[in-house]
C-alpha cells in the first residue's frame, strides 16, 4: 500500500487542532496561588509542544498503519520464531529468577522482590478472573486483610512469619467467603462494583478504626522473616544468619533471603493454579466461565465452586500481602487503594487471562517498566496509563492468548482465543 | 406396562399474566421415550426448565420415582440438585456447550460430581491425595464410551466450539449421558439434522433407552418438531397446546386425535403440519 | 427537625451532583456496555476547566456573576466534551466489539492518564476558589438550630433540573435520541437500518461529558475547593448511584444520585462522617443483592 502523504499531514494536522481544543486550556492557562486568589499563568509554549507531539504521533501512527494494515496476518516465520520463543522462554526465564542474587545488586533485587509480588498478586487474581470468570474489582482487599493480619498477629501474639503466613491466607480466604457468599448470584458488571465497593469499605475501615490499625499512621515494627529461626540484621549478632554461618554480616543478605521467600510464595501459587487447571475443580471454574447455566444442568453447585475460587484466589492474596507487610516492615491503609486492585487486573488482562506466563511477563513488564520511567517524576503515572491503553488497542486479548486443554487424549493443541468465553462475571 | 417414573400432577406455571402451562397431568414411564409435541408457544420447553428446575413452578407436583425406591418431589429441588441427586440431565434448544474446551474436557465436567466428591477431596487432589487418581481413569473410561457411542472419538482433542453443528448436538447428548441420568431431557434434538443425522439421532436415542453392556438403561423426554422422528421413536406422546394437554397416547392413538389435528392446522392461519419440520422457536 | 430539614437540603443538593455524573455512566453503559471508568475524571477535568474558566473571566473584568457563570457553563461543557469525544476515539473506539475486559482496562488506563496529566499540568495542590454566589434564606428555626437554604443550593438545584430536562428531551423527542435508544436496544439492527452507530456512540460520550462538566462546575462552586484527585471517590459514588438506580435507565441515574447524596449526608450527620463511604457502598451492596437489577432497572429474565 501507498502512503498518502499529503492525507496524513492533513490528518495528523487536525489531530492537533483538536488537541490544541484539549489543551489549550488544561496546559496553556495554569492555575497558581495569587495574592488574594487564584492567577493564571499563560504557558502557550507548553500548549504547542503538546499539539506538536500530538501531531508527530499521529503521523507516526499512519505511517505504520500503511505499513503494516490491520488485520495483516502475522508472517509465518515471524510466527514460527515467536513459538520457537515461547517453548524456551519459560526455562529461561526460571533460570533466569533463579540466578538473579547471584549478579544483581540491591536495586535490582528490590524491584526483582516488587515484580515478584505482582506477579504472585497477578496469578491469585487469575484464578478468579482468568479461570472462574469473575470479575474482581477488589482484589486488594484481601492483600490487605493479609497484611493485616500478620501484622497484627505477629505483634500481638509474638509469632514469627512462617507461623503467621498460613493464618494470613487463611483469614483472606475466610473473607474471601464472606464476601463471595452474598454478591456471587450477582451478575457481570454489577459483580464488578461490589467486590470494588468491598475493597473500598476494607480500605475505609482500616483507615478509621484506630485503636486496632492505628488508622493512617500505619503500623510499624513489623517482625522479618526468619531463616529457621536464624534472624537477618545489619549488625549480625548472636542468632543471626550471618553468625551461624560465620560470614560477615551484610544488608544484602536479607534482600536475598526476602527474594528467595517471595519467589517461592509465587512459585507455589503458579504451581497450586497449574495443578487446579488440570483437576476437577479448576475445569469446573473453566466451564462455569464458557456456561453457567449448562454447569447448573450437569449438576454443578455454582455457588461453592465460585466460592472456591474467590476464597483460593483470596488465600494467595492474603499470603502475598503477609509477605508485603513482612517485606516493608511497615503498612498503611494508603498500600491498599483501588489504584492496585486496577493495576493487578490490569496485568492479568494484559498477561492474557488464564495464561501463567501471559501473568508473570505483563507483571515484568508494566512494573519494572514503570519503574524504569521513576526518574521522570509525575510523568510517570501519565505514560503508564497511555500505555495501559496503547497495549490494549495492541493486543486487547493479552500477551498470552489461547488455552491449553487441561487433559488430552492425543496431543495437546492450544485453543485459539476467538472461541473462549471470557465469561460474564 | 412399566412403572411411572416421572409424574406430572397439576403443574402451572404463570410469568406475571400469562399462563404459560395450566394445570398439566401426565407421565413418563421408566425404560421408554416420552415426547412432548405441541405448536409453537405451547409451552413445551416451560415443562422442560420446571423438570429440570430452572424454573420454580407456580403450582403442581413433579415426581421422580427412580429405581430404587426412592421418591423425589423435583419442584423443591434446585437446579444442580436435581442433576445431581435426581439424576435428571437435559440438553439445550441452542446448544450450550463449553465452547473453549476439548470434547474430552466437555465430558468430564459432566462428571464433575463423581470426580469431586466433596470439596475438601477436590482440594486434596492438588496434593495428590484422596484417591482422586483412581477416579479420573474411571471417568475417561466413561468419556470414551459415550464418545464412541457418538461417534466422535477421532475429534476428542478439539475444542467443542469447532465441531459441526450435527456433532455439536451429539456431544451435548453424550455430556449429558456422562452424568449417568435415570432420565434424559432432550430440548428439540434434532433442529438443524439433516435427515442422515436425524436417524443416527434416533439410533442414538434407542440405545439410551434399551442401555446395554456398561450401560444401564436411561429413560428419555423428549421435545421435537420432526415428527418423522417422534412418530417412529416415541413410546408414548403427550401433545400440548396453550399450556394444556390435549392429547396423550401411542403415536398411532395420537396421530388419529381430532383434537391434535385442529391444534396443528388451527383456524387455517397456521402452516404447520404434523411431519412438518419447520425450524422452531420455542418460547421459554 | 431544623436539623433534618438541613441535612435533607445538602443531601438532595449533592445527589444532584451525582446524578449529573451518573447519567454519563448509566448512557454509556446502556449504549456499549461498558464501565467507563475515566467518566469520574471526565468530571474532575470538567471541573477545573470551569476553574480555568472563571479565573480567567475574573482576570478579564467580566465580574457580573450570571454572565460569568454562563459564559464559564458553555466554555467548560465544550470543552469537556471534546475530552469526551476524544477518548472515546482513541481508547474505545478501536476495542469495540473486541474482548469484553479490554475496554475497561483501557478505561482505567484513561483514568490513570487523566489525573496524571492534571495533576502534570495544573499541580498537585488543592486549588481553592472565593464562594462567589453567597446569601441564604432561613427555613425553620428549632431550638439552637437554624435549617438555611443557600442561593447556591437553589441555583445548584434548579441548574441541574434545567440540564437533565434538556437532557430528558433531546433522548425522547429527538432524532438524535431516538437513534441513541435504537442503538441502545441493537446496536446492530440499527445500524442496517441506517443509523450512524459510531456517530451515536460519539454523541453519547460528548453529551455524559458534558453533563459532567456541569456537575463539575456545581461541585467547584458548592465545595470551593478541588484537586486532580477529586474525580475518583466521586466516579465511584456516581457509578454506584448509576448501579442502585438501575443502570441503563437514566431516571434511575437521578434517583441514585438522589439517594446516594442523602445517605452519605444523612449518615455523616447522625452517625459518623468517616464511614459515610462505608454506608453508601453498603446499601449498594444490600440493595443488589435483594434487588439484583437496582431500583429502576429492568430485570433480565434467564433465557434457557
Amino acid at each position: 500500500m501507498r502512503f498518502n502523504f499529503r492525507a496524513a499531514l492533513k490528518d495528523a494536522g487536525i489531530s492537533a487542532l483538536v488537541s490544541i481544543g484539549l489543551f489549550g486550556a488544561m496546559i496553556g492557562l495554569k492555575t497558581d496561588p495569587g495574592p488574594t486568589s487564584l492567577v493564571l499563568t499563560p504557558r502557550p509554549w507548553a500548549v504547542v509542544i503538546a499539539a506538536g507531539i500530538v501531531f508527530f504521533g499521529r503521523l507516526l501512527i499512519l505511517f505504520y498503519k500503511a505499513w503494516r494494515p490491520a488485520g495483516a496476518p502475522t508472517p509465518r516465520r515471524l510466527r514460527a520464531a515467536s513459538n520457537q520463543i515461547g517453548h524456551y522462554l519459560t526455562p529461561l526465564l526460571l533460570a533466569f529468577v533463579f540466578t538473579l542474587p547471584f549478579y544483581a545488586g540491591r536495586y535490582w533485587l528490590d524491584l526483582g522482590i516488587l515484580v515478584l509480588t505482582y506477579t504472585m498478586l497477578g496469578w491469585g487474581l487469575n484464578i478468579v478472573v482468568g479461570l472462574a470468570g469473575l470479575l474482581d474489582l477488589g482484589y486488594v482487599a484481601f492483600y490487605a486483610v493479609g497484611a493485616y493480619s500478620y501484622a497484627l498477629i505477629a505483634q500481638t501474639f509474638h509469632l514469627g512469619f512462617w507461623t503467621c503466613l498460613p493464618l494470613a491466607g487463611l483469614f483472606a480466604a475466610c473473607w474471601g467467603i464472606m464476601l463471595g457468599f452474598p454478591v456471587l448470584r450477582l451478575r457481570g458488571d454489577y459483580l464488578a462494583i461490589v467486590t470494588m465497593a468491598f475493597g473500598e469499605i476494607i480500605r475505609v475501615v482500616l483507615l478509621n478504626w484506630v485503636s486496632l490499625t492505628n488508622g493512617p499512621n500505619g503500623i510499624s515494627g513489623i517482625p522479618r522473616p526468619t531463616l529457621f529461626g536464624l534472624t537477618f540484621t545489619a549488625g549480625g549478632g548472636p542468632g543471626s544468619f550471618a553468625d551461624f554461618f560465620g560470614i560477615t554480616p551484610n544488608i544484602s543478605q536479607r534482600f536475598i533471603f526476602l527474594y528467595y521467600v517471595i519467589l517461592g510464595l509465587a512459585l507455589l501459587t503458579n504451581w497450586v493454579s497449574l495443578r487446579l487447571r488440570r483437576l476437577p475443580l479448576g475445569r469446573a471454574w473453566e466451564a462455569l466461565r464458557e456456561d453457567e447455566v449448562a454447569c447448573r444442568a450437569l449438576g454443578i453447585n455454582v455457588t461453592i465452586t465460585k466460592l472456591t475460587a474467590f476464597a483460593i484466589g483470596a488465600c494467595f492474596g492474603g499470603f502475598a500481602g503477609a509477605f508485603f507487610a513482612t517485606r516493608q516492615a511497615f503498612i498503611s491503609p494508603e498500600s491498599f487503594t483501588f489504584m492496585e486492585s486496577s493495576i493487578i487486573l490490569a496485568i492479568v488482562v494484559m498477561g492474557g487471562l488464564g495464561s501463567q506466563l501471559g501473568t508473570a511477563l505483563a507483571a515484568l513488564i508494566m512494573i519494572g517498566g514503570s519503574e524504569m520511567f521513576r526518574d521522570l517524576a509525575d510523568y510517570r503515572m501519565l505514560i503508564f496509563g497511555l500505555a495501559l491503553v496503547m497495549m490494549m488497542i495492541l493486543r486487547p486479548r493479552g500477551l498470552v492468548s489461547g488455552r491449553v486443554p487441561s487433559v488430552s487424549l492425543g496431543k495437546r493443541h492450544k485453543i485459539s482465543a476467538e472461541l473462549l468465553t471470557e465469561g460474564h462475571g | 406396562m412399566a412403572s411411572p417414573l416421572l409424574q406430572v400432577s397439576g403443574l402451572t406455571m404463570r410469568f406475571g399474566g400469562l399462563v404459560a402451562i395450566d394445570a398439566l397431568d401426565f407421565e413418563a414411564r421408566s425404560g421408554e421415550i416420552t415426547a412432548v409435541i405441541g405448536p409453537n408457544g405451547a409451552g413445551k420447553t416451560t415443562v422442560f426448565n420446571c423438570i429440570t428446575g430452572f424454573y420454580k413452578p407456580t403450582e403442581g407436583q413433579l415426581t421422580l420415582s427412580p429405581p430404587g425406591g426412592r421418591v423425589l418431589s423435583l419442584e423443591r429441588m434446585a437446579g444442580h440438585r436435581i442433576a445431581h441427586y435426581a439424576r435428571v440431565a437435559r440438553t439445550f434448544q441452542n446448544i450450550r456447550l463449553f465452547a473453549g474446551m476439548t470434547v474430552l474436557e466437555n465430558l468430564l465436567v459432566a462428571q464433575h460430581n463423581a470426580l469431586m466428591p466433596s470439596v475438601a477431596r477436590g482440594l486434596l487432589a492438588v496434593f495428590g491425595l484422596g484417591g482422586y487418581r483412581g477416579l479420573e481413569r474411571k471417568a475417561i473410561a466413561q468419556a470414551k464410551f459415550w464418545l464412541d457411542a457418538v461417534e466422535l472419538t477421532e475429534r476428542a482433542d478439539d475444542p467443542a466450539g469447532s465441531l459441526p453443528y450435527g456433532a455439536q448436538r451429539r456431544l451435548e447428548i453424550a455430556r449429558a449421558m456422562c452424568t449417568n441420568p435415570v432420565m434424559l431431557c432432550l430440548d428439540e434434538p434434532a433442529a438443524g439434522l439433516n435427515p442422515r443425522e436425524s436417524d443416527e439421532l434416533a439410533t442414538l436415542m434407542r440405545r439410551i433407552r434399551d442401555g446395554g453392556p456398561g450401560q444401564p438403561s436411561c429413560s428419555v423426554l423428549l421435545i421435537e418438531h420432526d415428527m418423522g422422528v417422534v412418530m417412529s421413536i416415541s413410546d408414548h406422546i403427550v401433545v400440548l397446546d396453550h399450556g394444556r394437554k390435549i392429547s396423550d397416547g401411542t403415536p398411532a392413538e395420537v396421530k388419529a386425535d381430532p383434537a391434535v389435528i385442529k391444534a396443528y392446522l388451527g383456524e387455517g392461519d397456521e402452516d404447520e403440519t404434523p411431519g412438518g419440520d419447520a425450524p422452531v422457536e420455542d418460547v421459554a | 427537625m431544623a436539623y433534618a430539614l438541613q441535612q435533607l437540603v445538602n443531601g438532595l443538593t449533592l445527589g444532584m451532583i451525582y446524578g449529573l455524573i451518573a447519567v454519563g455512566y448509566t448512557m454509556v453503559y446502556g449504549i456499549i456496555g461498558m464501565i467507563n471508568f475515566a467518566h469520574g475524571d471526565v468530571f474532575m477535568v470538567g471541573a477545573f476547566l470551569s476553574l480555568i474558566a472563571l479565573t480567567g473571566l475574573g482576570a478579564l473584568g467580566i465580574t457580573a456573576i450570571p454572565l460569568a457563570l454562563a459564559i464559564t457553563l458553555i466554555l467548560a461543557a465544550a470543552i469537556t466534551a471534546l475530552y469526551g469525544w476524544t477518548m472515546e476515539r482513541v481508547a474505545y473506539r478501536p476495542l469495540r466489539g473486541s474482548f469484553r475486559l479490554a475496554p475497561l482496562i483501557s478505561a482505567i488506563g484513561m483514568s490513570i492518564a487523566l489525573e496524571n496529566y492534571v495533576q502534570v499540568a495544573q499541580g498537585a495542590r488543592v486549588k481553592p476558589m472565593a464562594p462567589i454566589i453567597t446569601g441564604d434564606f432561613s427555613l425553620l428555626t428549632d431550638g439552637h438550630f437554624t435549617a438555611h437554604l443557600s442561593v447556591m443550593q437553589i441555583a445548584i438545584v434548579l441548574t441541574t433540573l434545567l440540564v437533565l430536562v434538556l437532557f430528558t428531551w433531546v433522548v425522547t423527542r429527538t432524532p438524535l435520541g431516538r437513534a441513541m435508544r435504537a442503538c441502545e436496544q441493537d446496536r446492530k439492527m440499527a445500524g442496517l437500518l441506517g443509523i450512524d452507530t459510531d456517530a451515536t456512540i460519539s454523541l453519547t460520550f460528548v453529551i455524559g461529558a458534558a453533563l459532567a462538566a456541569v456537575a463539575g462546575l456545581m461541585f467547584l462552586l458548592y465545595y470551593g475547593v478541588i484537586d486532580f484527585f477529586v474525580g475518583f471517590i466521586i466516579g465511584v459514588k456516581a457509578f454506584t448511584a448509576a448501579v442502585l438506580g438501575g443502570i441503563g435507565s437514566m431516571p434511575g441515574a437521578v434517583l441514585g444520585g438522589l439517594a446516594i447524596g442523602l445517605i452519605e449526608v444523612f449518615w455523616s450527620a447522625y452517625f459518623s462522617v468517616a464511614y459515610k463511604d462505608v454506608a453508601a457502598f453498603s446499601i449498594l451492596v444490600i440493595v443488589l443483592i435483594f434487588m439484583p437489577s437496582g431500583l429502576l432497572g429492568r430485570a433480565d429474565v434467564e433465557k434457557v
